[in-house]
């Protein structure tokens, strides 16, 4: 596969947005539209961006945990959060309101399904990333850049 | 009861999670995954012993009431199941940790394992049709993984196979829920039961031939069971066992959920008999004509299905015990027999009848397990398949429905045909010379203690269900008639 300079750059601007774009899917995600899910396809879709315009390696590079960590941290937050309430004498998966006074944000108000969703975010991005890098051995060959016809350098 | 009927579900899930994180350390994960496998069958034994005391358990998942949310039940018949599964899974689990090479190369059999445990727990204690279709998938998706684990070309290919006869069974069960949704604006399993009732009767049984369709796949009863022979034996040995023994019986348990609770009133039950002794009769026919250990035992699955599907055919009180008595026979001994199966793969680098011979003096031990299961299977007195038979005949007896009794007892004798031809092929005659391949490897030639040690405790176990017959059958009978009455299943939802 070739380099694309001007997809790589345009790339490499985008991709700090669409995280913040999951991010925000993510937290709105419980009376908006969102949550884990989309927000975790988002940012797996920034992923397989980077893996199109410099290969498996730039996209590994991103990011400085293992893919299998990710996702295992993330079933093992959303499966604790199912589990606690049953601690608490409350029923598998129930949720509770929390809400907090914070400086600069205010009256700020969440459930526990957050973390719950947050724990999705990560299996889905763990996943893609997993995905992602398998499929490819490493950094396409820096010497292989877009030649346009004619450039008889 | 939230406590007993939630754990079993979540914590094979949490397993996965840390067997994930565990990712490259292989004996981390052989522990969580044995410990996890080991406290849920403890959770599940506990939660029988309080089914059978105090009566079918439910609970409301995230607090939200029947039928808004999602229920989890637990009446004596998902219990009985519950427990004889896990006992299973876990000894096909400690099987393949002790087979060379069977997770070694694959950080992901363990979590993936593990997610197919969630999937078919939650199967079992699920009190919702929608549910039920997740359920299926998480087993599926999961099976997915392992049926081509190691990748071998022809896993793939037959992989294929089964991916998409899967999917297309998800797709018409998606189908089914969204028509049972539009009839009765429910999804709840005890809700269904009074809802369905006011129908239309063709409706109802439109409902009911589409939900049997889409379970019978799952439950490769004939005519759709070609998927299962072609793909179930390319897998690793411990995989096969795991699937031959539990996944097609999910289906069952569907079908007879769907069809006891649901449809109770006006079932097809000509149909069902004819479907019954159809997939006997053909089932076997087609494991007379293998020539490979994998293969017989992979017809034999459909085969024994039918006996199953004759039990919920004949609708009575016996019937329906009997066919719960040999469901929760059935687990044990189909994955025992395939784990044998697996060391003689071991042991002779092939089941292939022809290729192997003699193997009675190298592997003496599992001869013997294999000896003790295909009695039990081919249903010989006094093995517990002869106790799950004798149930279902004399149901058939009392049914007045001669024919499939004549056909049941004609599958049993060609059962019995093609054990002992497994057993002429692979463990009597002249010794073939391990091939010089198999010499290479150092330890081939001798059976690591685990897969003899987890093939012996699953036929210990058949033992044991023919020794407590008389027990079994009563608690089966009970579970029958449970099933047969919802009013308590309802009542137990829905108070």
């Amino acid at each position: 596969m070739r380099r694309s300079v001007i997809l790589e750059t345009v790339i490499r601007a985008e991709l700090p947005v669409l995280l913040v774009v999951s991010l925000y899917l993510l937290f709105a995600g419980h009376n908006q539209p969102g949550g884990g899910f989309a927000g975790g396809l988002v940012a797996g879709a920034a992923y397989a961006l980077a893996l199109v315009a410099g290969g498996a390696g730039a996209v590994r590079r991103t990011t400085r945990f293992q893919p299998t960590t990710l996702l295992g941290a993330g079933l093992l937050l959303a499966t604790l959060t199912a589990l606690v309430p049953l601690f608490t004498g409350n029923d598998l998966l129930e949720h509770d309101v929390l809400s907090a006074d914070l400086p600069v944000l205010g009256t700020v108000k969440t459930t526990t399904a957050l973390f719950f969703d947050t724990g999705v975010y990560l299996v889905v991005t763990g996943l893609v990333l997993l995905v992602v890098t398998a499929l490819g051995p490493g950094d396409l060959d820096v010497g292989d850049v877009d030649a346009t016809p004619g450039d008889g350098t | 009861m939230t406590l007993l009927l939630s754990l079993p579900v979540a914590m094979p899930l949490a397993g996965a999670a840390l067997a994930v994180l565990a990712w490259r350390h292989r004996r981390l994960q052989r522990a969580i995954a044995v410990a996890t496998l080991g406290a849920t069958l403890v959770l599940a034994v506990v939660l029988a012993v309080t089914v059978e005391r105090d009566g079918i358990q439910t609970t409301q998942v995230g607090g939200w009431p029947a039928p808004i949310g999602i229920t989890l039940v637990a009446d004596l018949f998902a219990a009985l199941m519950l427990v004889i599964g896990l006992a299973t899974v876990l000894a096909v689990l400690v099987f393949a940790i002790g087979q060379p090479g069977s997770d070694d190369d694959a950080p992901a059999f363990h979590p993936v394992y593990l997610v197919m445990t969630t999937g078919i727990v939650a199967s079992f204690l699920t009190g919702d049709l929608f549910n039920l279709f997740v359920a299926f998938e998480i087993t599926l998706t999961a099976s997915y993984v392992l049926i081509t684990l190691g990748g071998r070309r022809e896993q793939v290919r037959t992989g294929m196979t089964y991916v998409v006869i899967n999917l297309l069974a998800s797709l018409l069960f998606l189908m089914a829920l969204a028509f049972v949704y539009a009839a009765t604006g429910t999804v709840n399993m005890a809700d269904l039961v009074g809802r369905l009732g006011v129908l239309d009767p063709d409706l109802r049984l439109a409902l009911s031939l589409l939900l049997f369709v889409v379970f019978g796949i799952k439950a490769a009863v004939f005519p759709l069971f070609f998927w299962l022979p072609d793909s179930y034996p390319t897998a690793r040995a411990p995989v096969t066992a795991v699937f031959a023994g539990l996944l097609t019986k999910v289906g069952v348990y569907a079908i007879v959920r769907t069809q006891t609770l649901l449809f109770g009133e006006d079932r097809p039950s000509t149909l069902l008999l004819v479907v019954a002794g159809l997939t006997m009769i053909i089932g076997v026919l087609g494991a007379i004509a293998q020539d490979d250990m994998k293969r017989i035992l992979s017809f034999h699955i459909i085969s024994q299905i039918g006996y199953m599907i004759l039990g919920v055919g004949l609708f009575t009180v016996a019937g329906l015990a009997g066919a719960v008595l040999f469901i929760v026979h059935q687990i044990p001994v189909k994955a025992s027999l395939f784990l044998v199966g697996g060391i003689v793969e071991h042991s002779a680098g092939s089941t292939a009848l022809s290729k192997v011979g003699g193997l009675v003096r190298r592997i003496p031990f599992a001869a013997g397990l294999f000896g003790l299961a295909a009695l039990s299977l081919a249903g010989l007195p006094p093995f517990s398949g002869f106790v799950g038979k004798l149930a279902l005949v004399e149901a058939g007896f009392s049914a007045e429905e001669y024919p499939i009794v004549a056909v049941s007892l004609v599958g049993s004798l060609l059962t019995l045909f093609s054990m002992v031809k497994i057993w002429n092929g692979v463990f009597w005659g002249i010794p073939e010379e391990p091939t010089p391949e198999l010499l290479a490897t150092p330890g081939r030639l001798h059976t690591p203690l685990l897969m003899n040690v987890s093939a012996a405790a699953l036929v210990t176990l058949t033992v044991a269900i023919a020794l407590f017959a008389g027990p079994l059958y009563d608690l089966c009978e009970r579970a029958a008639n449970d099933l047969l009455d919802p009013s308590a299943y309802v009542q137990a939802v829905l108070p």
